[in-house]
């Protein structure tokens, strides 16, 4: 008997010793999918970058429904992966829970703040970013009429508007800016159908440049765009090559460079509040051969200027989710 | 003269928007008319506009596409048929069945067929339905009211939105002035009288759900190769239900089909112009409030506030024939 438990004993520790030998980092797609073209593909083209370079493996998953977030957080971090990394805001609920429950697991949100000791909340000043192709659009602009398409109202999508009316405004006070929201269900992500009379119905209104934070639905609304004659402007992922020079440029959100930095750490990694904005190349605009021949060169001066501007604190672009509210219409 | 141009753009954004709605709910007309009710209209659309993008895109050709959408939506009214007719499951579950099945499926193929995140490349050229300008739009560019109403309006849709309008007073004939119809009508009411005089309840029953099929199949087709360039996840985001709406809503009845359509349709293409709203009406409408009216008019009408929708009597039934 007192052999078998041994035996039992040796196993278990051999088992969970080879655990805490590997212990890789996890990564979990949210409800989009893995090859979304946009946030979650971004979030695995950073982990693919750091397996690339370190040659180890990383665990990964994609849900499939709401109700697998807890089931996926205490999955991995039964297996002992380490660090988790969740790609979307709303694993948030679910993480509030799960984080007391694994104290020596690290974890981390993009897109959201969790205030536990082993989480990281990465948030990206989308407004920013947002700010700088809101520059561009006024400029690209003949009729002084822009448009935002905008998936799920929520917040951050919001945040979005905020930043990329303000740099409307910025090159062209009287600028006007017509703003849309698909909807306020999570349908909204997906419905190219209604992204593209959206976008119709802005070019209706004047509108000639148009940019879509709407996940799926932005695939309409750029289609729509080019089928039209007019610009849009991509979000998240570099989406400049969908239709080459018909989309004038893309606000970059380097969810790679966060996945990327969390792997980096691993099991020692930094928790608390980081932010990804202008200054570390957390968000930027797209710039290649698709989209080159519809940016000056003035018009990337201004906006590198305007760049390095806010980089600097010297021009303060409003965050929305600060108050709620946006200064500008 | 600007309300006139600000309604043309409406209307015709409406007849966009309403158009895969009519032909879903035609498509589930047939289906209830014959008993057997239909919630995978939505399922059945989706795996219409995978299958056309993706084989429009293969191809090259956007008929072979159509005729793959067409497909797709009949084996899976084929097996909707099986589980309800044959097997005599329940007609609900199998229908929630169909759309969980296609909502899966289309991204899972998609996935392993194009590597693009469940997404269908961008259809361009001949893969795509071209917008069709119909003869004379020129001609009567000159005359007032009428010119305008005919290039942007009627003409420049394409040709899918005219099939979806002849398919309105087809369905009627078909369904009113037919013997087919007659049976197919009757199938629904009262299988046993059917039966009785020697025809084939399952025969019939069958053909109304293939026949609901083809009409899912040109709606999902017409989402993916005519008004988008391709196909994206869950791309029919709940139109189908909409439809099902509409059908209860026109009580079961072509004609009224079509209005119900135009009025959902016309419903959302407001939703999207908010500042037309303020600029003729006043004062702000939440659009949120327009996305919910057409639920909200189908809730009306089935409490029976304005007259009362009833249902094909033997709907939902399987037919068990007495020994």
């Amino acid at each position: 008997m007192t052999f078998m438990k041994k035996l039992l004993g040796a196993t278990t520790a051999l088992v969970v010793g080879a655990g805490a030998a590997i212990a890789e980092p996890a990564l979990i797609f949210d409800l989009g999918g893995k090859f979304d073209k946009s946030f979650n593909e971004m979030a695995f083209t950073g982990a693919k970058r750091w397996a690339d370079e370190t040659g180890n493996s990383f665990r990964e998953i994609e849900l499939q429904s709401e109700a697998q977030r807890e089931q996926a957080l205490r999955r991995f971090a039964e297996a002992g992966a380490n660090p988790i990394v969740m790609a979307g805001f709303a694993f948030a609920s679910a993480l509030e829970t799960v984080a007391d429950e694994y104290p020596d697991t690290k974890f981390a949100i993009i897109d959201m703040v969790v205030d536990k000791p082993n989480v990281r909340s990465v948030v990206f000043n989308e407004h920013e970013g947002s700010y700088l192709v809101g520059m561009m659009a006024a400029q690209a602009s003949k009729s002084g009429t822009v448009g935002f398409i905008g998936g799920m109202d929520i917040p951050l999508i919001r945040k979005f508007a905020c930043g990329y009316v303000q740099g409307a405004k910025a090159v062209n006070p009287n600028a006007t800016v017509i703003q849309n929201m698909t909807g306020t269900t999570p349908a909204a992500w997906n419905d190219p159908v209604k992204g593209s009379e959206l976008t119709k119905a802005q070019i209706a209104q004047g509108a000639d440049v148009v940019y879509a934070a709407a996940g799926g639905t932005g695939v309409g609304v750029l289609q729509t765009a080019a089928d039209e004659g007019i610009l849009s402007i991509g979000v998240d992922s570099n989406q400049n090559y969908m239709h080459p020079g018909k989309v004038l440029t893309s606000m970059m959100k380097r969810v790679d460079n966060a996945v990327y930095d969390a792997f980096t750490q691993g099991e020692n990694l930094e928790t608390g509040f980081n932010v990804m904005g202008l200054s570390n190349g957390g968000v930027g605009y797209a710039m290649d051969d698709n989209n080159a021949s519809l940016v000056s060169a003035d018009m990337q001066a201004a906006v590198d200027a305007a760049a390095a501007a806010i980089g600097a604190g010297e021009i303060t672009v409003h965050d929305y989710m600060s108050d709620n509210s946006c200064p500008v219409e | 003269m600007q309300f006139f141009i600000d309604l043309l753009t409406v209307s015709d954004s409406t007849l966009r928007l309403a158009t895969p709605l009519l032909l879903a709910c035609l498509a589930g007309l047939f289906s209830e008319r014959a008993g057997i009710f239909d919630i995978g209209l939505e399922g059945k659309m989706l795996a219409a506009a995978f299958f056309s993008a993706a084989v429009a895109f293969v191809s090259g050709s956007v008929f072979l596409g159509l005729l793959a959408g067409i497909a797709a939506s009949l084996a899976l009214s084929l097996l909707h048929g099986l589980a309800s007719i044959t097997f005599r499951g329940n007609q609900l579950i199998s229908g929630v069945a169909i759309n969980f099945l296609a909502a899966g499926m289309t991204v899972l193929v998609a996935q392993s067929w194009f590597q693009q995140g469940g997404r269908t490349p961008s259809l361009f050229g001949g893969a795509r339905f071209e917008s069709l300008d119909l003869p004379f739009t020129n001609a009567l560019a000159g005359l007032p009211f009428l010119g305008p109403i005919y290039a942007e309006l009627i003409s420049g849709h394409s040709i899918l939105v005219y099939l979806a309008l002849a398919c309105v007073p087809a369905s009627w004939w078909v369904l009113y002035r037919t013997r087919f119809g007659l049976r197919l009508r009757a199938v629904g009411e009262a299988p046993e009288a059917v039966d009785t005089a020697g025809i084939s309840v399952v025969g019939l029953r069958y053909s109304a759900v293939m026949i609901c099929g083809v009409l899912c199949g040109i709606a999902g087709a017409y989402m993916a190769t005519a008004l988008q360039a391709g196909f994206v996840k869950d791309m029919t985001a709940g139109r189908g239900y909409i439809a099902l709406a509409a059908l209860i809503f026109a009580k079961w009845r072509p004609w009224y089909a079509l209005y119900s359509c135009l009025l959902f349709g016309f419903l959302q293409a407001l939703a999207l112009r908010p500042d037309l709203i303020e600029k003729y009406l006043g004062f702000h409408v939440q659009v949120q409030l327009l996305d919910a009216l057409p639920y909200v008019l189908t809730v009306i009408i089935l409490a029976g506030f304005v007259g009362k929708a009833i249902p094909p009597r033997a709907g939902g039934e399987p037919y068990v024939k007495e020994r």
